[in-house]
């Protein structure tokens, strides 16, 4: 115990100050090599990478494992869905979510009890994956772009985020709206909307890391449409081909991954590196937002 | 304050068109929420019956709990469910562990700017989807020039590369640590913030008290944290067996599928993919009742011991 808090640091507390600043370092570096490594193997000369050893720069630089894969037919298609996916399910998502949000904040809204517990509800219930397969067979929402939106529309999580970010505005906002003639609709658009950009900036941040990131609803619903996979589900398919027959229970994917041929290490890092690079770009710009919207959800959830 | 008094029946119309703004925005969602989270239980019923497509619901045939019996008696199921907890019980302590002591560390770090690095480092791989993150974990851990067994090579450890992923006993532990990498630092936020929350004064005292910024750590910050950590902790105990399958299902393959196999990847193969229907669903609602059971049991306990509850 240093008992010379007035006299500067403590031998007890170097010490303490040293591991800190150690462990933290090598967090970052256990978080940031694998990255940089696969950086380096997808600029690597492919045939070179086999020899291993390449670390965080190229050994023998080269763009072209980069142009071999945007020659992959799926890989244009999938980029396009994922990226059309992320767009569209972020705005309708957004817009559900703000709308349920604004309607369950108005204190003299008749249906607000109702409309509140029946969405809370649906986050400690789920029928599990094969009724909601069912469903959406059903449904007739087999091999379609609309599996990537409709079923995961609204989430409450993000209803009641933005319902606690409502809470925290000025009530008085609303009602001399309201004396100037605004309806409801108008008060939304036009007053609430502005106010929430923090909170929608952070909720927008949720829904696009989960669009762009998704891949099992393609491989269940999409599977065997072309036209509709999406990137993480092209990726997929080709990091799966190493580990031998893996992860292929189910339908067609056994026949399509087998008849894959085992690519390239260098290919498949370079394609690494497209898929991610995209959702990277976005987070550093809502960072200041996304820390305040998460500390809001967990305590208000 | 904001409440009003609540519309007495006879007024219930003349409200409902002064709010028909209101209503058209919610009533939309209203109706989805009952397609797509409260329809899926009456798949429940599926379950219970010999299930066929092409039959209308009064044309199946009913059967009770046999499934659940079958269930039951199928090893794979109890592997299954062994992994599940496992695999659960394994990330729910290094889900706790990992991101208070990271969120901990880095509130003590001084250097501001080596600080927000260190924070903008850590959030990295959680915007990263598992596909990309299984494909990082089994390069790292590969036997031909992964970056693991070169370390272990290197520093003389072992003589032959280890082949980790094809090893089952290791399954858990490679599940276990691949998501310590990728979510500690997002985790660690909801910390941060509490430990945010903490008044300096209380630190100001023990300072001049003499405590070390170890002792500060232990009977400050620690408590500081505690009612998140609890209410964390319930929310994760209640999804103990809802644990999800991406991660099993994009790390695993042939070799370790005794160890891989969860309840969801196993309502997947023998539910789905055999087209067993009514199996697959009597497993779905096993998961689904046991964590309703988990989840009151935990939020009890700890209603009793501390104050702190979710429900």
């Amino acid at each position: 115990m240093g008992n010379t808090a007035l006299t500067g640091k403590s031998w007890a507390d170097r010490v303490f100050d040293f591991i800190v600043y150690l462990v933290v370092l090598i967090v970052i570096v256990v978080t940031i090599y694998p990255f940089l490594n696969v950086l380096a193997i997808s600029l690597n000369d492919s045939v070179d990478s086999v020899r291993g050893g390449i670390t965080i720069y190229p050994r023998e630089f080269t763009w072209d494992n980069y142009l071999k894969i945007f020659t992959f037919s799926g890989l244009i298609t999938g980029f396009k869905i994922s990226a059309l996916r992320t767009v569209a399910g972020t705005l309708l998502g957004l817009l559900s979510a703000s709308m349920l949000a604004f309607t369950i904040s108005r204190p003299d809204f008749q249906g607000r009890k109702f409309v509140s517990t029946f969405l809370a509800m649906t986050m400690y219930i789920s029928g599990g994956l094969i009724p909601v397969y069912m469903l959406v067979k059903d449904l007739g929402m087999m091999n379609s772009f609309a599996v990537y939106i409709v079923p995961g529309l609204v989430s409450a999580f993000n209803v009641f985020v933005i319902r606690s970010f409502i809470d925290g505005l000025p009530y008085a906002l609303q009602e001399s709206a309201k004396l100037d003639g605004a309806n409801d609709f108008t008060i939304y658009c036009r007053v609430i909307l502005p106010l929430l950009k923090p909170a929608l900036a952070t909720i927008s941040l949720f829904l696009a890391v989960g669009q762009w990131n998704a891949w099992f609803d393609t491989y269940l619903y999409n599977g065997s449409s072309p036209h509709l996979t999406t990137l993480q589900y092209e990726l997929m398919k080709v990091l799966q081909t190493t580990t031998s027959g893996n992860g292929g229970d189910y339908r067609s994917n056994i026949a399509s991954m087998a008849s894959n041929q085992v690519s390239p290490e260098s290919l498949k890092m370079a394609i690494t590196i497209v898929v991610t690079v995209p959702i990277l770009l976005v987070y550093p710009f809502i960072q200041k937002y996304f820390v305040k919207g998460m500390t809001l959800g967990a305590v208000k959830s | 304050m904001r409440n009003k008094k609540p519309a007495s029946g006879g007024r219930f119309w003349r409200n409902f068109k002064n709010q028909k703004y209101l209503w058209m925005m919610s009533i939309p969602f209203v109706i989805w929420a009952f397609v797509f989270s409260y329809l899926p239980l009456w798949g429940w019923t599926m379950a219970f019956q010999k299930y066929k497509p092409a039959r209308g619901f009064f044309e199946q045939e009913w059967v009770g709990f046999d499934h659940f019996k079958t269930l039951f008696s199928d090893s794979q199921f109890l592997l299954a469910l062994r992994n599940t907890l496992a695999m659960s019980g394994m990330g729910l302590v290094a889900g706790f562990i990992f991101p208070i002591t990271f969120a901990i560390l880095l509130n003590e770090v001084r250097l501001g700017i080596f600080k927000r690095f260190a924070q903008t480092v850590s959030y990295l791989p959680h915007f990263v989807s598992w596909v990309v993150a299984a494909g990082i974990v089994t390069k790292m851990l590969s036997g031909e020039n992964g970056l693991v067994n070169d370390i272990l090579l290197g520093i003389g450890l072992i003589d032959t590369p280890i082949q980790f992923m094809a090893q089952g006993h290791l399954f858990w532990g490679i599940v276990t640590l691949s998501d310590v990498w990728k979510e500690t630092g997002w985790n660690a936020i909801i910390y941060l913030a509490a430990i945010a929350g903490i008044g300096p004064e209380l630190y100001e005292a023990a300072r001049v008290d003499g405590a070390s910024r170890l002792r500060q750590v232990w009977h400050i910050t620690l408590p500081g944290i505690r009612p998140t950590i609890i209410v964390l902790l319930i929310m994760s105990i209640g999804n103990l067996l809802n644990i999800g399958f991406e991660k099993q299902f994009l790390l695993q393959n042939n070799l370790v599928t005794d160890y891989s196999q969860v309840l969801d990847l196993y309502s997947l193969k023998y539910g789905l993919g055999m087209a067993r229907y009514s199996y697959g669903t009597a497993i779905n609602i096993f998961n689904s009742v046991i964590s309703v059971i988990l989840l009151f049991t935990i939020n009890g306990i700890f209603k009793r011991t501390t104050k702190e509850s979710l429900l």
